[in-house]
């Protein structure tokens, strides 16, 4: 049930962002989903690909920092409160969350949010079992 | 391992100061008579060569700086005619004018003794093979090793510095046991290795004599695991006769100096005093065998210290410590004294840091600023930015605490410090002062 993140680190240096998509491109690497989180002097890039393994290999290839970690995305219903029925269910089972970032999906109805919690496993279990959506790893990819 | 000559390593201490005011006198008397600028700078001091009669006169004598060879550029501190010297070299000239060496053919022999006896401490003997990664040149450090291990007997690889991949294609196939090079290099030498997929267990290599920059010690950890090796520290300078000035052995616990022909000395640099063994301050060496260029209390600017009595291995040679700093490289930053190999101690401490790092000093207004860019790694690299941060404050903190003044952490994407394949560059000053 779980997804792989690539994560990136970048100095905050022009063209380093143009460069990991332009790597990721050459090799056919399809981006699902993708986030920034930066600081002043530097910046973590957060990706989900198809392909994370050979996305990983190629990124250090070219000598970046690159980690993997499992996450997990879920659907949720697009109206008002359908986030926070998902939030309330990690908060029931004590899972923090550590960042999330919500990205488009290709129906219109639903809206895709991607959450990286301390307890991965207990916190795709919990949702589950509260009828959240959580999406396996085969449909994120393939986005 | 064993000692290339025990009667000159392990010889008690009045026989070596009896030794060394023998040759202490000769000396002073060929350079009075051979050299004006030592005539006039003992004429001066009111010393005629008759004074100078046990080694513990040395103290009367006066300086000789950097400066003065540069002075005298090129040979005017040469004590021989030009016919009898065989080899020339030259230091980098990084901090000014260049200045120059001169051998003779029995100066060549001694600093092949005194480089057999750096060798054989790492455990050289006729049956290995010295891989020398030094560059070979006007530089001392190639063609300095090149003749110790020639003179062990050993098989020796003249590869020079540089062409990395080829460097360890080269320790894999010809099977080299011991390496020669600056740390740094080792360093380099040993993430390359990991690059290109071989194992340490494939190499033959056992142990590396490691100088001509400070490093410190959990530098020589990482060097050692990395490359399953014992790692020795070695100093030397062109000006003195080159490497071997003096050698750790395998106690790893100081460097032993052939004081038999280098007397060494520590001194506060600001009053010239001596000081007492174990107290620290700036080396000062006066050669008593050396033909071409003898030297009389050169001031070194490397920060040690002496310590004397007898060794776990045997030797009775003093011991000096690694030197932890420059007088000249020093840099004060808000007034505080801080040498680069402290900062990277603190990295390595760290634990999980590859010590790539470079200090930039700068002035903003009146203040002074210092930034330590430190390389990000796989180890230290995590996808939330609080970690990150922890980090940051972390090295910050570790820096504040062991050296007393405040810097801005950077964390740099790798391989982005320039790796250098000679003396690693560790310092920008931008500060105009």
């Amino acid at each position: 049930m779980l997804v792989k993140q690539i994560s990136v680190f970048l100095e905050n240096k022009s063209g380093r962002l143009a460069e990991v998509t332009d790597i990721l491109g050459k090799q056919d690497i399809d981006i699902s989903a993708l986030s920034i989180a930066d600081t002043t002097d530097f910046g973590i890039l957060r990706l989900i690909v198809n392909k994370p393994e050979q996305a990983e290999e190629e990124l250090k290839k070219e000598g970046f920092t690159v980690s993997c970690t499992d996450v997990i995305a879920i659907s949720v219903v697009d109206e008002p409160g359908g986030l926070a029925e998902a939030l309330k269910t990690l908060e029931s089972v004590s899972v923090g969350i550590e960042y999330m970032y919500a990205f488009v999906g290709k129906s219109t109805s639903e809206a895709l949010v991607i959450l990286r919690v301390e307890q991965p496993e207990k916190a795709a279990e919990a949702l589950d079992k509260n009828n959240i959506r959580v999406l396996p790893a085969e449909r994120i990819y393939k986005l | 391992m064993k000692c290339w000559n025990p009667t000159c390593e392990c010889m008690s201490r009045d026989e070596m100061s009896s030794l060394q005011s023998e040759r202490l006198i000769n000396t002073v008397k060929r350079v009075y008579y051979n050299v004006p600028f030592y005539r006039n700078k003992m004429q001066q001091a009111g010393l005629v060569p008759e004074d100078i009669k046990t080694v513990e006169d040395l103290k009367k004598l006066p300086f000789t700086y950097k400066q003065d060879l540069r002075d005298n550029y090129p040979y005017g501190l040469f004590a021989t005619p030009m016919s009898e010297i065989v080899r020339i070299h030259a230091s980098s000239g990084t901090t000014g004018k260049q200045t120059v060496v001169g051998y003779t053919r029995k100066d060549i022999a001694t600093w092949s003794e005194v480089m057999a006896r750096t060798l054989a401490a790492a455990g050289a003997t006729k049956d290995s093979f010295i891989q020398v990664a030094y560059g070979y040149g006007l530089f001392t450090g190639g063609l300095g090793v090149h003749y110790g291990a020639e003179r062990v007997g050993a098989s020796v690889i003249p590869i020079s510095g540089g062409n990395t991949s080829r460097q360890i294609q080269i320790m894999k196939d010809f099977g080299t046991n011991i390496l020669a090079c600056t740390p740094s290099y080792a360093l380099f030498l040993a993430e390359t290795l990991d690059e290109m997929g071989i194992d340490k267990n494939e190499l033959k290599l056992r142990a590396g004599v490691f100088g001509a920059e400070p490093w410190s010690d959990n530098m020589r950890k990482e060097i050692e695991n990395k490359l399953g090796i014992l790692a020795l520290d070695i100093y030397g300078l062109s000006e003195v006769i080159g490497p071997g000035v003096a050698y750790e052995c395998e106690e790893q616990h100081g460097m032993h100096i052939p004081e038999d022909h280098f007397i060494p000395e520590i001194i506060n640099p600001k009053t010239g005093e001596v000081m007492p063994p174990g107290e620290k301050g700036e080396l000062v060496f006066t050669t008593v065998t050396k033909e071409g260029l003898p030297l009389i209390r050169y001031r070194t600017r490397d920060i040690s210290a002496l310590t004397y009595g007898t060794c776990g291995c045997g030797r009775t040679l003093v011991k000096m410590e690694r030197v932890s700093g420059r007088t000249d490289d020093m840099l004060i930053i808000r007034g505080v004294n801080v040498f680069p190999s402290q900062i990277e101690s603190v990295l390595l401490e760290i634990g999980e840091t590859a010590p790539h790092y470079l200090l930039i000093v700068d002035r903003i207004g009146t203040l002074d600023t210092l930034e330590v860019q430190v390389e990000m790694s796989d180890k230290l690299f995590s996808d939330e930015v609080k970690k990150l941060e922890l980090l940051e404050k972390k090295i910050k903190d570790k820096i504040e605490s062991t050296l007393g003044v405040s810097a801005k952490i950077r964390l740099v994407e790798p391989k982005t410090i320039a790796r250098s394949e000679g003396k690693a560059q560790r310092v920008i000053d931008k500060r105009k002062l």
